[in-house]
């Protein structure tokens, strides 16, 4: 390989990598942006998601995914939009139960009782994945071990899109990434500056007493929020297990950390923040992995925060300085 | 004075209490095992622990007439989804604190001996490893300069291990790599006592074979994936890697990218990857014809002699196929309730000197594994190694070095 490849091919994964995290780091910063809770519980919440795309995976039968001749090049990308909308509705639907049933009654709590409430659901959620783990079906190893990792079958061609003699690889799970991720973040950068339910989040956003007595419904904003953050967890969870093949209980933990981190480096609270952040942050892991070394990546990226948080206390596209928690 | 009364009625029933427990603790002797069982290790651990009941259970649950009380430990927490130092340290601090216990029987990671072989050395109880692998543990000149006086605080040997150690093993994996053909090696590990010390034998190994290693390095075990890593590896130009880690470190993830990233080496495991977790976290299409996993020992089904008996009466009492440590559980609980038996036969009595003093003699054991015995360091003179494949979901040996 030429150092041009190399450098292409750290691009394409660090891109790739990036779009994910950027992905569930949205789902930090909008619930920051409107109820200045740190959500410990998303990247768990995104857990979920992944073990429900293996259920789902497993239930239509794993033998005729793991073989892509047999449902053809068409449905296995309906299968992956299937899923997109499918994990996310569900994740959606679950980040907003758990708004509803814990945070809901702790809104006027000291802060710090709100934290300690999301790390208590981040628990309970990576015990629901182990139990989920463990339940007997094919794909999970007949749950045979509730904690080792699952594979998650290819459900695109693997082959190499540039040949297969091509140092630089590109494979349809790059392609897929940029093509689900990218309509996603532009369609929420559009519901929440063209909508009205967008107005009322970024209303809710800059004072919520002032949003509520300008006749917004607060509640349903911030529900719709945790909606929101929810829905894009869950189809970064998919994208995730499709882009690694692999799912385990604990995979939240490591996206939750990255996104979290891309989320303050972009300045929390800030849309494009997060993804600017996320991007940031898969590039770097792959700059760090190809040109310094694998085992100083995690210190690199975090020097990399600590210096921007220097220089830039509220992150590369905050505006305001926001009470830390 | 009422209250008085029934204050001395009281303390009269738990002093009655307590003498009669005394009595019952008189005829039984405990064994414990502190091995991993939360987490993706568990498997393995089901499996060992499976073969430490069926050693006891093989003599009735006695020695004589005094009973053997077995408990199970876990030194995994949740957290960690792996062995926790904090756990181990409790674990041997609780069988210290209990007079009943004989005998340890642990631990499975040898980062976790690390911790609890000073305390139980300390304290003069025999401990037994099914599984630790690390060389420093026992032997000088491996790992650190203090190793392994440092894990001997009383001067005196306590701990014994039934593994053949990873300064073997790491060569063995050297050698089958030359054996393939591989002319440039990769050599990972996970950053634990393990597998870093296992890849540095490997490298050094392989060295002294004219394999040039083109790169050293340690990977996060909790990335989520080596895709850049890969392409690094690609533009170095190996054709074997190897990698010291285990199932729990993420090699199942390693393997699948290096298929991903259109790298064509092999791979090469140590041990800690010999269990179907492995191959369920991999998926079999990464890892047939291209992944090859060392193990000291050979697999369950190979097994000769009194090995053939074990894993025939594996499968009849728990209905399905032992993991390949669960042979040195049965193994490690064995040598310490043969010795246990020698004391009984001898009509001396057992306690945490004699059982220890009596499991350091242990020598020509016939066991499952083998005729063997433990050496002056208190390692197994046993060095069968083998070197499996996957295969149709299923490992398979391809060689055994003896």
């Amino acid at each position: 390989m030429t150092e041009t490849e190399v450098f292409i091919q750290q691009v394409i994964l660090g891109l790739s990598n990036g779009m994910i995290i950027a992905l569930v780091a949205l789902g930090y910063t909008m619930v920051y942006g409107i109820v200045e809770l740190i959500n410990f519980a998303h990247g768990d919440v995104f857990t979920l998601g992944g073990f429900l795309g293996l259920t789902i995976v497993g239930a239509l039968g794993a033998a005729a995914i793991i073989d892509p001749g047999a449902l053809g090049e068409t449905s296995n990308w309906l299968l992956l939009v299937g899923l997109v909308i499918g994990c996310g509705l569900f994740c959606g639907v679950l980040n907003l139960s758990i708004d509803t049933v814990v945070y809901k009654p702790l809104r006027r709590a000291p802060k710090l009782t709100q934290l300690v409430a999301a790390i208590g659901v981040s628990f309970i959620l990576v015990n629901v994945a182990l139990f989920w783990g463990g339940v007997p079906m094919d794909v999970f190893s007949g749950g045979a071990a509730a904690a080792a990792s699952k594979d998650f079958p290819e459900i695109l061609e693997g082959s190499n899109l540039l040949g297969e003699d091509s140092n630089v690889v590109l494979r349809l799970e790059d392609i897929a990434i940029f093509a689900i991720t990218i309509p996603l973040m532009i369609g929420l950068t559009l519901f929440v500056k063209k909508t009205r339910l967008g107005r009322g989040m970024r209303a809710t956003a800059q004072n919520p007493i002032a949003a509520r007595l300008m006749g917004i419904d607060t509640d349903r904003v911030i529900a719709a929020t945790f909606l929101i953050g929810g829905f894009l967890g869950g189809a970064a969870s998919v994208m995730w297990s499709v882009y690694n093949n692999t799912i385990s209980f604990q995979m939240g933990f490591r996206a939750g950390m990255d996104a979290f981190t891309a989320a303050v480096l972009g300045g929390i609270g800030s849309l494009p923040g997060a993804m600017v952040g996320g991007v940031l942050i898969g590039l770097i892991r792959a700059m760090s992995d190809q040109y310094i070394e694998t085992r100083w990546t995690n210190v690199v990226v975090f020097s990399v925060l600590v210096l921007i948080l220097v220089f830039r206390p509220s992150g590369l596209l905050g505006l305001k300085q926001r009470e830390k928690v | 004075m009422r209250s008085f009364q029934s204050f001395l009625r009281a303390s009269a029933a738990v002093l009655a209490a307590s003498v009669s427990m005394g009595a019952l603790a008189a005829e039984s002797v405990k064994i414990v095992s502190s091995l991993p069982r939360t987490g993706s290790a568990n498997a393995q651990t089901t499996s060992m622990v499976n073969g430490i009941k069926m050693a006891i259970a093989e003599r009735g649950g006695k020695i004589g007439d005094i009973e053997i009380v077995y408990e199970d430990w876990d030194d995994a927490s949740p957290q960690r989804g792996n062995w926790d130092p904090a756990v181990e340290a409790a674990n041997a601090d609780k069988a210290i604190a209990d007079s009943s216990v004989l005998a340890y029987i642990g631990t499975y990671n040898s980062g976790a001996s690390k911790i609890s072989m000073p305390k139980l050395n300390s304290a003069g109880i025999v401990m037994v490893s099914p599984g630790n692998t690390y060389p420093g543990l026992t032997k000088e000149g491996f790992g650190e300069e203090n190793e392994p006086a440092v894990y001997r605080p009383s001067g005196k040997i306590n701990y014994f291990r039934v593994v053949p150690t990873d300064d073997v093993q790491g060569s063995v994996a050297a050698d089958y790599a030359k054996e393939l053909g591989a002319k440039k090696a990769y050599v990972l590990h996970d950053r634990e006592l393990y597998g870093k010390g296992i890849a540095d034998v490997f490298k050094k190994s392989a060295a002294e074979l004219g394999i040039e290693v083109v790169g050293f390095d340690g990977i996060d075990n909790k990335a989520s994936n080596y895709k850049s890593l890969v392409t690094k590896m690609k533009q170095a130009g190996a054709d074997v890697v190897y990698y010291g880690g285990t199932t729990q470190t993420n090699a199942g993830q390693l393997a699948k990218d290096i298929v991903a990233g259109g790298l064509k080496a092999k791979l090469i495991v140590p041990d800690g990857c010999f269990e179907e977790a492995f191959i369920a976290a991999a998926g079999a299409k990464a890892l047939e014809g291209r992944c090859y996993i060392t193990f000291g020992g050979v697999e369950a089904k190979a097994l000769t002699g009194k090995g053939k008996d074990f894993y025939e009466g594996y499968k009849k009492t728990y209905g399905g196929e032992p993991e390949g440590y669960a042979v040195y559980g049965y193994e490690a609980a064995n040598v310490v309730l043969a010795a246990m038996e020698r004391i009984h036969k001898a009509g001396g009595k057992l306690t945490r000197e004699s059982v220890l003093a009596e499991v350091g003699k242990t020598k020509d054991f016939t066991g499952a594994l083998g005729t063997w015995s433990f050496d002056a360091n208190g390692d197994t003179t046993n060095r069968t190694f083998s070197v499996n494949t996957v295969k149709d979901g299923k490992f398979t040996t391809v060689k055994v070095v003896q």
